[in-house]
């Protein structure tokens, strides 16, 4: 017998649990059902084969899920604010004002963060319109150069530390009656104004300056002179049906440019009346006023003063009045001051005479013209002035001789920045050092803060409550829309602080307007309500008084002064421009790339010379030159400026800032030390400039290169006497020839229609509305997340702006055949502007040519891009005949190339979160707002009913200070659009291709001073 | 066998046997590369690597490294692509529509002609997809089942007529070539065995797809080049046509013309025919070929230039004749624009390569000079790809509204990315110089007693007794 052995007792002694444990050791069937419990044989419910597959699926299911993208989380509010709801906007009524610019506007908030502003309807001085500056002005929340908090000598401090610091100064100073100053720029906030008086009244040794960068003392100086009234009038530019200036930019730049624009357009636009104003404009500079000029005439800075003069004797022969000396001036200028006069002699008490000279001999005799025209009363109103340009330029100059003298013990700036914008700042910088202490009010570390001890700085507007009251017995309110993002106060709350006095600024100007505000109405009983209805409002406007009449003295002094200026030098004429102004905003890129309307020139200030004396002097375009007044030089690249008079340059201010921020920084020159204190006024123009070619050249960023239209019919045009007789004067029908005859074009297409049942939008633009001003262009960006590209890319023509203004100068020839002479400006042109957006095109030659179709056409008439479908191949933009589609050359967010604001998470909170921010390699376009006709459609259908004209706007539209763009519904056969649809001006750019756009233009009427049209 | 009259001149000189035949085409294969060989392939490669560079580069950071702008959307991209189109066409014109018109001197060059094409052709490709603002969604316009939704391509776009005209020209030029490539491979394989020479007999046995030369085999072989050559004509004509229509059907003033379509046809044929002559002038000479590839061939393929480059000149004419006769502003400024305009050395540089110096030609001294053959077929080149930046980037730097026009200059990434891509070009055509018989040797063979010097000799001497 076979021995056995046993590997256990277990084995040994065989008992029926050890055969079924043995049995089952290892098992060749592994139960693989028995998942979830059905036991298997051993009753386990799990076994090794359910470990493996839970332990792969799980491993592969984490595998899968760390493959997701990288987790954003958005987190949702845990206690929910009352009033915002996401994805909703909240709209705020509110006030700019930056020294410069006012203008009552409605901010748009979304989840608490102030995107976009519109202007305030109900204020009857801006009416809903606004600028670019004002438009550009939410930006400058979110910079990022501004001020965390306040700063003790360059070192970041606290408020209590400053407070307690200055407190103690003042008190020694006050003690000594050291003289204290506070270098403010003009102030119209009652309430401001009242703290400061309050700290004045504490401290009595303190005084208060006032200072424009850009002054237009002069005015309130004559006025004071003629009148007894050192104030700036209002103009009534709507009441004017003739109009003459000398030099003054009254749409874009001088005064104030919102309302002026808004009246001046009043009597331009044509719908029942066939009657227009006709303007004059005497200037040096071709600007966007003198481009809307029906006639318009380019002097030296010197003859613009001597043509007032000779302007006054032509008024004073006919209505008897004494007359002056005046000088012998070109025919051209005779000529056209003739016919000035003429005109404005058969208006009187319609007519209106302006100056931008900031000559008080200028201003006395445009006075004394006005006063013989009977202006005063009807078209200058002299009893509600006006409270902007309050600087006083012998003020100025009398605080910088007493720095120089050591004099000052404390020096407050608050807005301004004379460090940087003193003609004579190198003699403001050097007096610093002489001033006991130095308080500057600056958003960021200017060029006047660097040099101070404390830097307190203010909250940006849209943080703060402030009030204004820009013209007499017009007030306004302005409200926080966002909490303070920074360590910063209100300067109100600063200055009533150092007064002792504690109260918050909110209080402080509720106070203020129980006190004076409420007084001047009787309509509502309860100040709570008085005040909640004017915060909604934005405005409380009082009654007006009534606008005198005034007599103007004798101004042969004023006249046999200007006679002196007569010369045969160059003359230099500084001007601002419409996007940069006086500098204060120069680290704005949205302003920064905003070309200029006449230039079309970005990011730079530059030397405009007329293309006859560029010839004389051998300059080309970005040769660069060197500008000497009384021995001060600066060096500027040349722009060859058709329309600039000859033997002048102009070159902007608001350049050549130091300490503005990234974008701001070292753009262009400084010229401001070109300008000169004279006869207590600072003068933006020297009779002798001494201009020498440069060394080197600067390669200038321009969006437009080409300057006339070659003749073809892309602005049409005609004259009043011709628009009169026939309105579709200037605006021939397109007509094709066929076999079967002359046919339009919509009659050959062989293109379907695009079904539209519920709405076609479209777009209107009045060419004799646009002024040209660009506040469209900086609106649309702001509105449709547009980047900035920055100087080099605008140099390679790559700008993305979604609505551009085409500017065209009238050619030398008007033989068509002729292309060199086509190609030519002449030396004093006529311009045009036209905005130029996509044209939604109902034929729309992109969308044919797009092979994926990522451009398609809408139900609505709307062109539509789908940014996640393009794949780049730029041949939509080649086939659009208007050349606005937009391609993403690079990533313009979150890249350190383009550092701008879509590069810092600051910058990038004023987006609006309703449009996309578009990725590198797509196309994109102007899509009319169609975030906005979505969010009013989807109102309206909340409330069972169709969009109400004039409810959906685009943001151009809105923005247009001249309504010159309408926006509406075609299919509405009652609104606005379809109106202006059936108007015998109405024409499509470039007809014969027969692309039906959307949007349609109605032809410029120019009330010409020559019966012979020119330019057609 | 065919009989051809003696006067007719020989297309295979110095009294080559079938074997010497063989012998000359396989040598390249079999053999060292030379000198020379090695520095042209240095310089492509090292082309080819700048183009690698440029064309990570703009991928990498976007299409804006480029000159292009808001105007001039297009520029030296599809000049290049369609330039690079335009070459191939000799290929497919030799191999297909001279085998139907049975034009024998077609067969030693044929070879050649269609690698270009082939390596032309993706040159091509490579412009198409490095244009696009993403090329990594480059594969959208192509009609594919998706999941994106309702996303379909759009058959009104030419770019998607584009994408069907190349592949299809790519595809069926490349089974064209390889069929014929077959039977030479086969012999390199019989060598190779015979010589011992394992891997490359195992390369070859692999690529000649067990190709035995019977009868039954040559039978196939015949009717599918015939096929083939159906197949390919009509492509000759119709790829460069629907690329003239990415201009043709736009409304661009310069663009928009009905002449497009033969006039680009002729073009291409007329640039494919200069390149052949460029690369078949240094092939002969380097590989030493001057036997097969004899001064008739580049007669024959002179008087091709001459006549499509008239054709070519008259299109140049007609177009300005009609820009005037149309009376349309836009139409007659975008062609006095490209003779006097800012780009005017661009288009009369076109006009001088294009028009005048294939005149030369019509001196038979010139057309059997290699030399100048050679010096003229650089001049052709040129010229054609001046004909291009002429058509995109003078039309489309000055069009319907003057507030836009501005000017165009290129960065060191688009002449990187097109001397790249001519890097690209080369190194795939001296690789197939050294691997492929540049000569289809099986095919020429069927005229040795025909066509060939010795052949001639013998009828002389049939005919004497």
């Amino acid at each position: 017998m076979e021995k056995k052995y046993w590997k256990g007792v277990e084995e040994l002694r065989n008992d029926a649990e050890f055969v079924r444990l043995k049995n089952s050791e290892f098992a060749e069937y592994l139960p693989i059902e028995a998942v979830g419990g059905k036991s298997s044989s051993e009753g386990s419910g799990h076994n090794r084969r359910d470990f493996l597959k839970f332990l792969g699926f799980s491993v592969a299911a984490a595998t899968l899920a760390s493959c997701e993208a990288p987790v954003k989380k958005t987190i949702p509010y845990l206690i929910k604010p009352e009033e915002i709801t996401p994805g909703v906007a909240n709209w705020y009524a509110s006030t700019y004002f930056d020294g410069q610019d006012y203008c009552s506007v409605l901010v748009k908030t979304r989840e608490g963060r102030p995107i976009k502003l519109e202007g305030n309807p109900s204020s009857s001085l801006t009416k809903g319109g606004t600028n670019a500056r004002v438009q550009a002005s939410v930006l400058g929340l979110y910079d990022s150069n501004r001020l965390r908090g306040p700063k003790l000598n360059k070192v970041n401090s606290t408020w209590d530390n400053v407070d307690k610091d200055i407190a103690e100064k003042l008190a020694v100073i006050k003690e000594k009656g050291g003289k204290i100053r506070i270098l403010t720029s003009t102030i119209i906030s009652p309430s401001l104004k009242a703290s400061i008086a309050e700290f004045i009244a504490k401290y009595p040794t303190a005084k208060q300056v006032v200072y424009d960068a850009c002054s237009h003392n002069a005015i309130s100086l004559a006025n004071n002179e003629s009148f007894g009234k050192a104030v700036i009038p209002s103009y009534n530019f709507d009441k004017a049906n003739i109009i003459v200036s000398f030099g003054a930019d009254f749409l874009v730049n001088w005064l104030s440019p919102i309302e002026s624009s808004r009246q001046y357009v009043k009597n331009r636009k044509l719908k029942e009346k066939k009657t227009m104003s006709r303007h004059y404009q005497f200037e040096t500079t071709l600007t966007v006023t003198g481009s809307n000029a029906d006639k318009r005439v380019a002097l030296k800075p010197s003859e613009q003063a001597l043509a007032a003069v000779a302007l006054y004797n032509k008024i004073a022969g006919a209505t008897g009045g004494t007359k002056v000396t005046d000088s012998v001036l070109e025919p051209k200028i005779n000529e056209a001051l003739e016919k000035a006069a003429k005109d404005l002699l058969a208006n009187k008490g319609k007519s209106l005479v302006v100056a931008g000279s900031n000559d008080v001999n200028v201003q006395l005799v445009v006075n004394a013209i006005n006063s013989m025209l009977e202006s005063y009363g009807n078209t200058i109103d002299l009893d509600n002035y006006s409270n902007l340009y309050q600087g006083n330029d012998a003020e100025v100059n009398t605080l910088v001789s007493e720095m120089e003298k050591g004099e000052v013990q404390a020096l407050f700036v608050y807005n301004s920045n004379p460090a940087y914008s003193l003609p004579n700042a190198n003699v403001f910088k050097a007096s610093m050092t002489k001033v006991g202490m130095k308080v500057s009010f600056a958003h960021c570390e200017d060029e006047t803060a660097a040099l101070c001890d404390y830097v307190c700085p203010d909250h940006h507007y849209l943080e703060a409550w402030t009030d204004a009251e820009p013209k007499k017995g017009l007030y306004s309110l302005g409200q926080p829309t966002i909490a303070p993002l920074f360590d910063t106060r209100s300067a109100i709350e600063t200055f009533l602080k150092w007064s002792g006095n504690n109260a918050d600024a909110h209080t402080y100007i509720q106070d203020n307007w129980k006190k004076n505000a409420y007084g001047q109405q009787n309509k509502v009983s309860s100040y709570e309500s008085f005040w909640n209805t004017t915060l909604q409002e934005g405005v409380f406007e009082g009654t007006a008084a009534s606008s005198g009449s005034y007599k103007a003295k004798d101004v042969s002094t004023a006249a046999s002064n200007i006679g002196k200026y007569k010369n045969n030098n160059v003359e230099l004429a500084l001007y601002s421009k419409t996007g940069i102004a006086n500098g204060a905003h120069a680290n704005n890129p949205w302003l920064q790339e905003l070309p200029d309307p006449i230039t079309r020139i970005c990011w730079d200030n530059y030397a405009c010379i007329s293309p006859r004396y560029a010839k004389e002097l051998g300059l080309n375009q970005g040769d660069k030159v060197s500008l000497s007044v009384n021995g001060v030089k600066v060096e500027a690249p040349v722009v060859v400026q058709p329309g600039q008079a000859y033997k002048t340059v102009s070159i902007a201010v608001g350049y050549g800032r130091t300490n503005s921020g990234k974008a701001g920084n070292n753009v262009g020159v400084n010229v401001y030390p070109l300008a000169s204190a004279k006869d207590n006024t600072i003068s933006y123009s020297s009779y002798d400039l001494k201009i020498e070619k440069a060394a080197g050249t600067h390669e200038l960023a321009a969006t437009q290169t080409h300057h006339t239209m070659m003749g073809r019919e892309i602005v049409r045009e005609t004259t009043l006497d011709e628009y009169v007789k026939n309105p579709k004067a200037g605006n021939a029908p397109v007509l094709i020839t066929t076999m079967e005859g002359k046919k339009r074009p919509d009659q050959v297409n062989f293109w379907e229609e695009h079904d539209k049942p519920n709405h076609k939008w479209g777009m209107a633009i009045d060419l004799n509305s646009c002024i040209g001003c660009g506040a469209c262009v900086v609106s649309c960006n702001a509105e449709n997340n547009v980047p900035v590209v920055g100087k080099d890319e605008i140099r390679r023509s790559r700008e993305m702006h979604w609505i551009r203004i085409d500017r065209y100068y009238s050619s030398i020839t008007e033989d068509p055949s002729d292309n060199k002479g086509m190609e030519v400006p002449e030396e004093e042109p006529e311009v045009v502007f036209q905005p130029l957006m996509c044209q939604h095109c109902n034929h729309a030659p992109c969308e044919t040519v797009c092979p994926v179709a990522a451009t398609t056409h809408s139900s609505e008439g709307l062109n539509q891009m789908a940014y996640n479908r393009c794949v780049g191949t730029r041949y939509c933009a080649n086939n659009c005949p208007y050349k606005v589609r937009r391609f993403n050359w690079f990533k313009y967010s979150d890249n350190s190339q383009f550092d701008f604001n879509m590069n810092d998470d600051l910058g990038k909170m004023v987006l609006n979160p309703d449009v996309v921010v578009r990725s590198r390699g797509v196309m994109e376009k102007c899509t009319l707002c169609v975030q906005r006709i979505q969010s009013g459609k989807l109102d309206a259908k909340k409330e069972s009913r169709r969009p109400v004209d004039g409810e959906i706007k685009s943001a151009c539209a809105q923005a247009c200070p001249t309504n010159a763009i309408i926006f509406g519904d075609l299919n509405d056969t009652s609104s606005e659009i379809a109106h202006m649809f059936k108007d015998e001006r109405t024409y499509h750019m470039l007809e014969e291709l027969d692309t039906q756009p959307s949007v349609f233009y109605h032809t410029k009427v120019r009330n010409s001073v020559e019966s012979v049209n020119h330019n057609s | 066998m065919s009989h051809e009259s003696p006067i007719r001149l020989p297309l295979i000189l110095g009294d080559k046997s079938i074997h010497q035949i063989t012998e000359d085409v396989c040598r390249p294969v079999e053999t060292k590369a030379n000198k020379y060989w090695w520095i042209a392939f240095t310089i492509a490669a090292a082309a080819l690597l700048w183009w690698v560079i440029a064309v990570c580069y703009t991928i990498g950071t976007g299409i804006g490294v480029w000159g292009l702008n808001k105007t001039v959307g297009w520029a030296w991209d599809i000049t290049n692509f369609v330039w690079w189109v335009g070459i191939g066409h000799a290929g497919t014109l030799i191999s297909a529509i001279l085998l139907l018109f049975r034009q024998k001197w077609r067969l030693s060059i044929n070879r050649a002609a269609e690698a270009m094409t082939i390596f032309a052709v993706i040159c091509a490709a490579t412009f198409i997809l490095s244009h696009m603002g993403r090329p990594w969604v480059g594969y959208w316009p192509i009609p594919l089942a998706n999941q994106f939704g309702s996303l379909w391509v759009n058959f009104n776009s030419p770019l998607v007529w584009d994408v069907f005209a190349i592949s299809t020209y790519f595809s069926v030029s490349l089974v064209f070539w390889y069929t014929g490539l077959i039977p030479d491979f086969a012999v390199i394989r019989d060598r190779a065995k015979g010589a011992g020479n394992t891997t490359r007999y195992y390369i070859y046995k692999y690529l000649s797809f067990g190709w035995v030369g019977s009868a039954k085999n040559w039978q196939r072989f015949e009717e599918v080049s015939l096929v083939l050559a159906g197949i390919s004509t009509p492509l000759v004509l119709s790829v460069h046509t629907i690329v003239s229509m990415d201009f043709a059907t736009s409304l661009e003033p310069g663009w928009h013309t009905t002449i497009f379509p033969p006039y680009f046809v002729a073009g291409a044929i007329f640039s494919g025919f200069a390149m052949v002559q460029t690369l078949m002038i240094i092939t002969r000479k380097v590989l030493g070929l001057e036997e097969y590839i004899t001064i008739y061939h580049i007669d024959m393929m002179n008087r091709i230039i001459l006549i499509t480059g008239s054709i070519v000149g008259c299109a140049y004419i007609t177009e300005f004749f009609i820009a005037w006769y149309s009376g349309v502003v836009f139409e007659k400024y975008a062609f006095i624009n490209r003779a006097f305009g800012p780009y005017w050395w661009a288009y009369w540089s076109m006009m001088t390569c294009n028009v005048i110096t294939p005149q030369l030609f019509w001196s038979k001294r010139l057309r059997e000079s290699v030399v100048a053959t050679f010096i003229i077929s650089i001049f052709v080149n040129i010229g054609m790809w001046f004909e291009r930046f002429v058509i995109i980037v003078t039309s489309l730097h000055r069009d319907y509204v003057p507030s836009s026009w501005t000017m165009y200059s290129p960065t060191w990434v688009e002449v990187g990315i097109f001397i790249g891509s001519l890097g690209l070009f080369f190194t795939c055509f001296l690789l197939f110089a050294r691997t492929f018989p540049v000569i289809a040797m099986s095919e020429l063979k069927t005229i040795v007693g025909s066509s060939s010097s010795q052949a001639k000799k013998k009828d002389q001497h049939h005919d004497h007794h």
